[in-house]
This record gives structure tokens, C-alpha cells and sequence, in this order.
């Protein structure tokens, strides 16, 4: 039965894919991938908690690309947050809008995977691991391709700031390749905002490498509709030396699947990967991380935090993977919850594997309700019970707001988690 | 100011007090004694309101109003203020942030224009002298990583702040050295007026040499058995708590 609901869906979405001339080789390579193992089937492991197939099935009517909403300037000028500066990437149902976008190119160059042709497409995310890539992969239209130069400090953030609504046809695809040269630094914000409350299947596929010595910071921001179903692969190949930063910001939307991968393939580098989920309503985040210890002498720290009201459900897998190889590996995790009603679940499970014995690796999970002793401490200096709720919950997602690299993007997530936490979820 | 009439509170329908009757007038300093497990704390903390504790008879009337019927914050508006035993630790919220707050509410109140940010800072400061807290302490997490004397004298540091007419404090002198007691009693003594009172919750007759009580009370089983003055300490310094024990025990056969 599972075999043939999962052809089903498949053929659906496949038979709406044009033939494309460009990355045959790997367009083919995962249909052929999709065609043998189908999307998530209900008890598969990594989707146990996530039936994103089963809500797609149900959600999703018509599986062909979404076409361009009607864009104006005044609109994109009312939906960037207030205070950015620097560098605006638009993408309208994942098509680059040039028109709309403001790009300076100091630092970096920017094309059109479909002009550049990059040979580093779809060599850093692992379609093997997740079949929503493969799916990208054969699907995808068009995207970008950002490079930053060598020896380059990039002032200002760059913004992709992707909208999204479906139109004459429910899926949205966007794809995305950086590579950061050797000795660079650079951050990047991603925001994704939908202009309507229809639904629509958002399939994200970011690779990312970064070089040798360099300071990359990635934050992003999920506030979308609550009929919004988005899957995001975003995986980063880092080398020797190299810092990356991941801050994902969870607010809303109905379903949202978050594969975060990081390979430190040398020594010396340092992945850090940070996560703040808020939910309210019967929205479900799931964030399933990954990152792979190759080489001695290399860190990664974790700290993904979560609040859970009314029927909301989150997700957390931690996988920590240690090769043989990888001596003196420093690895930490942390994942945090507090359930603000009866209804809401929390599912939080971290998977080490380690396979050198000289390493420091340490995890950590908790799950609870709001700290009543912290609640009447604050109520007995005068504060009232939901301005004490409001103090706690904010302190306890401060930890990660403030990873975020951008004073004004920073700004802008406090300000929805203030608002939301002042209107009591 | 307040008068505790025959209050009986139970915790999970275990009683613990068992009809308490108190009498504070402005100005005075109460010391209330007591064995562990005597209902000292519970007292203090169905004062305050806390919310595990339940009110099974009696009344609390704290300057004309019915203190039992109040939430804890509008407890601590109305000017009353414990002292934690064993105050919290919150990571993320510093002690000057929220206090800030806690000191805005208490003025709205009490119908006081609020203070802004470089007024706050002016008062704080002066209150820090009192105390002898650093300020590096009060931008921290809440008591996150401070030592029992440093957890204390942010208490009195909080008390001050906030200005209360009936200060009630639950142990404060426990687990603390001689110069932090003496900082300690040093804030409390400086805060006393004629105007306010406090209630003093201890184990310890050390703690009297620094604040001169008024009035000694020795609460038992959940009953206040013995009131005296301050002589009433020492000889429980000096007897210990037996006698009194046999001397209940003795009246109640």
C-alpha cells in the first residue's frame, strides 16, 4: 500500500518537471535515487515523527511549479524588516527577481546557476541522505550561485529574502549554492515570508562551502503562513581553519522539516549551530541536525531551544557523527523545551556516534513546564504572573537571539518573540 | 500594620500551622524562632502567597486590607516583601532588568510617576552602598553563580529598592559568614523607620546581636508557644529549644 502511495505523489510531482538540458547527469541520478526509494514512507526512522509525505498527499493538490507572484517595489519595501542594511537577494516563488533585488557585488560575484553552471552543484548536499534534495535536484528550475572572493571582508549582510505564494500550482523549489573563498568573511540572513495563506510545499536546497580560514555566519528566519509545508536542505562542507555559524529561527507555519548538516572536513574548524522554535497553534517543526567530525581538532557546539503552545509540536535530532580520525574532537549539544500547555509535544533525541577515543563530546535534553519558583520569585517583587511568564520566556530564548551575527535582523527576531510572548501565545 | 489571626495552612493537606495569632505594629522588629520543621518558613511564605500553601483558617489583615485574598505581586505592591531562604537562580534575566520593572510596577501602584533609566540607575546606585553590592553582580544572571552572601545581600539590595512597609525575612542570616551578616543586618537596620516593620525568621540568636529585636517569639508545631523580648533569644542561645519542647509537651497532657 505504502509503495504505491509513495508512486503516487512521485509520479505527481515528476510528471510536472520539465526535461531540462543542464545537470542531466544529476537530475537523472536522483530520479533514478527517488524512483527506488520513494519520499518518507510513514515508519521510516528519520521521518518517525514528521509525515510530511502523508501531509503532502493531503495538502497538495496541484504539484506543479508555482509561477511568479505579482511583485512591486513598495510591497518588497514593506517586507524588508526595518533597519537593514546591505545587500537584497529577492526570490519570488524561488526565482531570482533581479529587477527587485539590490546588489552590489563588492566582495562577491552573483549569476544564475543556469548561466555559470557551477561543477559544485549538488556536490555538497547529499541526496542520499535526505530524498527531499533528490527531489530538488531533478526539479529544480533555476537558482543562484554567490561567490565570495578571496581575502574579502564583506561589510554588510547579504538578505535573501524569499516570498512565497502558491500560484497556478503549489510547489516552490529554490536552490541555492555559495561557495566563500579561502580567508573571507561574510553573513547571511535569510528570511521567508508568504504572501498568502494558501498552501504551498516549499523544497529549499542550500549547499554551502566554506574555505579555508574563513567567518561565515548563516541566519534564517521561518515566519510563514499557518498553511505553509516547507522543507529545508541546507548543508555546509567546511575547511581547515573555517567558522560557520547556523541561527535558525522558527515562528510558524503548519509543517516545517529542517535537515542542518555540517562536515568539518579539516582541522581546526568550528561549527556552531543554533536553534530557537516558538510555536503556537498545530504548527510542527522539526529540526534534524547533522555534523560529521572528520579530522583531529575540530569543535562543534549545539544549542537548539523550544516553546511549545497549544497543540504546536517540535522536533529535535541531534546527530553528532565522530570519525576514527578525529581525535581531540570537541563536540556539544544542548536542546531545551518548555510545553506551555497539555496538548503541545515535544519528541528530542540525540544520536552520537563516535568512533575516535579521544574526544570531549557532551549532550544534554530537558523538557518541562515554566519554573514555578522562578515565576513566584518574580510575582513576589511585583511583577504580574504573565509579565513573570513573559520575563522567563524571554530570558530562556535570549540564549539563542542572541547568536544572531546582525544587530538589526537580531532586533527584528526580538521583536516578533516580544510580541509574541507578550500576547501571552 | 499586621494582625494574623488563627491562621491554619496545610501543605498537600499536611497542617502546618495550627493557628497563629500575631500582632506587628509599625516601627517594631519581630524575631520569630523556632525548631526546623517548626512552620517558620511555611509562615513566611503564606505571607507572601505563596501558592502551595493553603489557608485552612484564619485571617491575615495587613493595613486594613484582607491580606489572604491579594496575588503575591499585588502583595508586593501593597508593600510587602520576603526575603528568600533559598532565592532563585534565573538564567537570562539580570537582577538590574527585571527589578527595573518590578520597581515601575510598585510605583504605578502606589500612584508614582515611573522612573527612567538614568533615574533607576541613581537610586540603584545609592542602594548598592547600602548593601555593598557590585553592580557587575546586579547585570548578571539573577543569582546565577553567587555565593550564599551574595544571594542574600541581593535580597536586601531588591528590598531596598523596592521600599516595602512590612519586610519579612525568611532566614537570610543562614550559611552566612560574619562579615556578610554583618553587611546583611547593616542594610536592614539602615531600612528600619517608624514607619515600617520587619519580621525576622531565624534559626540562630547570632543574627539578633545585629538587629535588636522588639519582640521574640517561639513558634512550635505550629504554634507560637512562647513571646518575649530579646532575653527570650539568649536563653534559647543558651538552653536550646528542649525546654520549651517538655514545657508544651507538659501543658498539653
Amino acid at each position: 500500500m505504502t509503495i504505491t502511495t509513495k508512486n503516487n505523489l512521485l509520479d505527481s510531482f515528476l510528471s510536472q518537471v520539465p526535461n531540462h538540458t543542464s545537470f542531466s547527469e544529476m537530475r537523472a541520478s536522483s530520479k533514478d535515487f527517488l524512483e527506488k526509494n520513494g519520499l518518507p514512507a510513514a515508519k521510516e526512522e528519520e521521518y518517525k515523527f514528521t509525515a510530511i509525505t502523508k501531509k503532502l498527499e493531503k495538502a497538495i493538490d496541484d504539484f506543479s511549479l508555482a509561477k511568479k507572484a505579482d511583485l512591486s517595489s513598495d510591497l518588497i519595501k514593506s517586507l524588508v524588516f526595518d533597519g537593514f542594511e546591505g545587500d537584497l537577494l529577492v526570490f519570488n516563488n524561488g526565482n531570482f527577481e533581479k529587477e527587485f533585488s539590490s546588489i552590489s557585488n563588492i566582495g562577491y560575484n552573483l549569476s544564475l546557476i543556469s548561466e555559470s553552471k557551477p561543477d559544485l552543484l549538488g556536490k555538497i548536499a547529499n541526496k542520499e541522505r535526505d530524498p527531499f534534495v533528490a527531489l530538488n535536484n531533478a526539479s529544480f528550475e533555476d537558482g543562484i550561485y554567490l561567490k565570495v572572493l578571496k581575502n574579502q571582508k564583506v561589510e554588510n549582510p547579504i538578505l535573501f529574502l524569499f516570498l512565497n505564494q502558491a500560484n497556478h500550482g503549489q510547489v516552490i523549489n529554490s536552490r541555492i549554492l555559495i561557495e566563500v573563498e579561502d580567508n573571507s568573511e561574510v553573513t547571511f540572513l535569510e528570511d521567508s515570508i508568504s504572501l498568502g495563506d494558501e498552501v504551498y510545499f516549499s523544497n529549499e536546497v542550500t549547499e554551502i562551502k566554506v574555505g579555508k580560514n574563513t567567518q561565515v555566519h548563516y541566519n534564517r528566519l521561518q515566519n510563514e503562513s499557518k498553511n505553509a509545508i516547507t522543507v529545508n536542505n541546507s548543508e555546509t562542507d567546511i575547511h581547515r581553519d573555517a567558522v560557520f555559524t547556523s541561527v535558525v529561527i522558527s515562528m510558524s507555519g503548519d509543517m516545517v522539516r529542517n535537515n542542518l548538516s555540517l562536515n568539518l572536513l579539516d582541522s581546526g574548524c568550528e561549527g556552531n549551530m543554533y536553534g530557537l522554535y516558538l510555536l503556537n497553534g498545530k504548527t510542527h517543526v522539526d529540526n534534524h541536525t547533522n555534523v560529521d567530525h572528520t579530522k583531529p581538532h575540530a569543535q562543534s557546539n549545539e544549542l537548539y531551544k523550544g516553546i511549545m503552545a497549544d497543540s504546536s509540536r517540535g522536533v529535535f535530532n541531534g546527530k553528532i557523527f565522530v570519525r576514527q580520525d578525529a581525535q581531540k574532537t570537541n563536540a556539544f549539544q544542548q536542546n531545551n523545551n518548555i510545553l506551555l500547555s497539555e496538548d503541545a509535544i515535544v519528541n528530542t533525541k540525540p544520536q552520537l556516534e563516535i568512533w575516535a577515543d579521544d574526544v570531549k563530546c557532551s549532550h544534554g535534553c530537558t523538557t518541562g513546564q515554566l519554573d514555578e519558583e522562578a515565576l513566584f520569585y518574580l510575582r513576589a517583587r511585583g511583577l504580574g504572573k504573565d509579565q513573570a511568564k513573559g520575563f522567563l520566556l524571554y530570558a530562556f530564548a535570549g540564549e539563542v537571539m542572541e547568536k544572531i551575527a546582525d544587530e538589526a535582523f537580531r532586533t527584528h527576531v526580538i521583536n516578533l518573540v516580544e510580541s509574541r510572548l507578550g500576547s501571552n501565545f | 500594620m499586621l494582625t494574623i489571626k488563627n491562621l491554619h495552612a496545610s501543605i498537600e493537606g499536611t497542617p502546618i500551622l495550627r493557628g497563629i495569632n500575631l500582632e506587628v505594629k509599625a516601627g517594631e522588629v519581630h524575631a520569630i524562632m523556632g525548631p526546623n520543621g517548626s512552620g517558620k518558613s511555611t509562615l513566611a511564605s503564606v505571607l507572601a502567597g505563596r501558592e502551595e500553601y493553603e489557608v485552612t483558617e484564619g485571617e491575615v489583615i495587613f493595613q486594613g486590607k484582607d491580606l489572604l485574598e491579594l496575588a503575591p505581586e499585588v502583595r508586593a505592591r501593597e508593600g510587602v516583601f520576603l526575603a528568600f531562604q533559598y532565592p532563585v537562580e534565573i538564567p537570562g534575566v539580570s537582577t538590574t532588568n527585571f527589578l527595573r520593572t518590578a520597581v515601575n510596577q510598585v510605583r504605578e501602584y502606589r500612584g508614582l510617576p515611573s522612573l527612567d533609566a538614568v533615574k533607576f540607575l541613581s537610586v540603584m546606585k545609592e542602594k548598592m552602598k547600602l548593601v555593598e553590592i557590585d553592580q557587575k553582580l546586579l547585570s548578571r544572571s539573577l543569582n546565577e553563580g553567587f555565593s550564599g552572601g551574595e544571594k542574600k545581600r541581593n535580597e536586601i539590595f531588591q528590598m531596598a529598592m523596592l521600599e516595602p512597609i512590612l519586610a519579612i525575612l525568611d532566614e537570610t542570616d543562614s550559611g552566612l559568614d560574619i562579615d556578610a551578616l554583618r553587611i546583611v543586618s547593616n542594610g536592614v537596620n539602615k531600612l528600619k523607620s517608624d514607619r515600617t516593620a520587619t519580621i525576622v525568621v531565624t534559626h540562630y540568636q547570632r543574627l539578633l546581636d545585629y538587629i535588636t529585636p522588639d519582640f521574640v517569639h517561639v513558634l512550635f508545631n505550629g504554634r507560637i508557644v512562647k513571646s518575649g523580648t530579646k532575653e527570650l533569644a539568649m536563653e534559647l542561645e543558651e538552653k536550646g529549644y528542649d525546654w520549651i519542647k517538655e514545657e508544651v509537651n507538659a501543658a498539653s497532657v
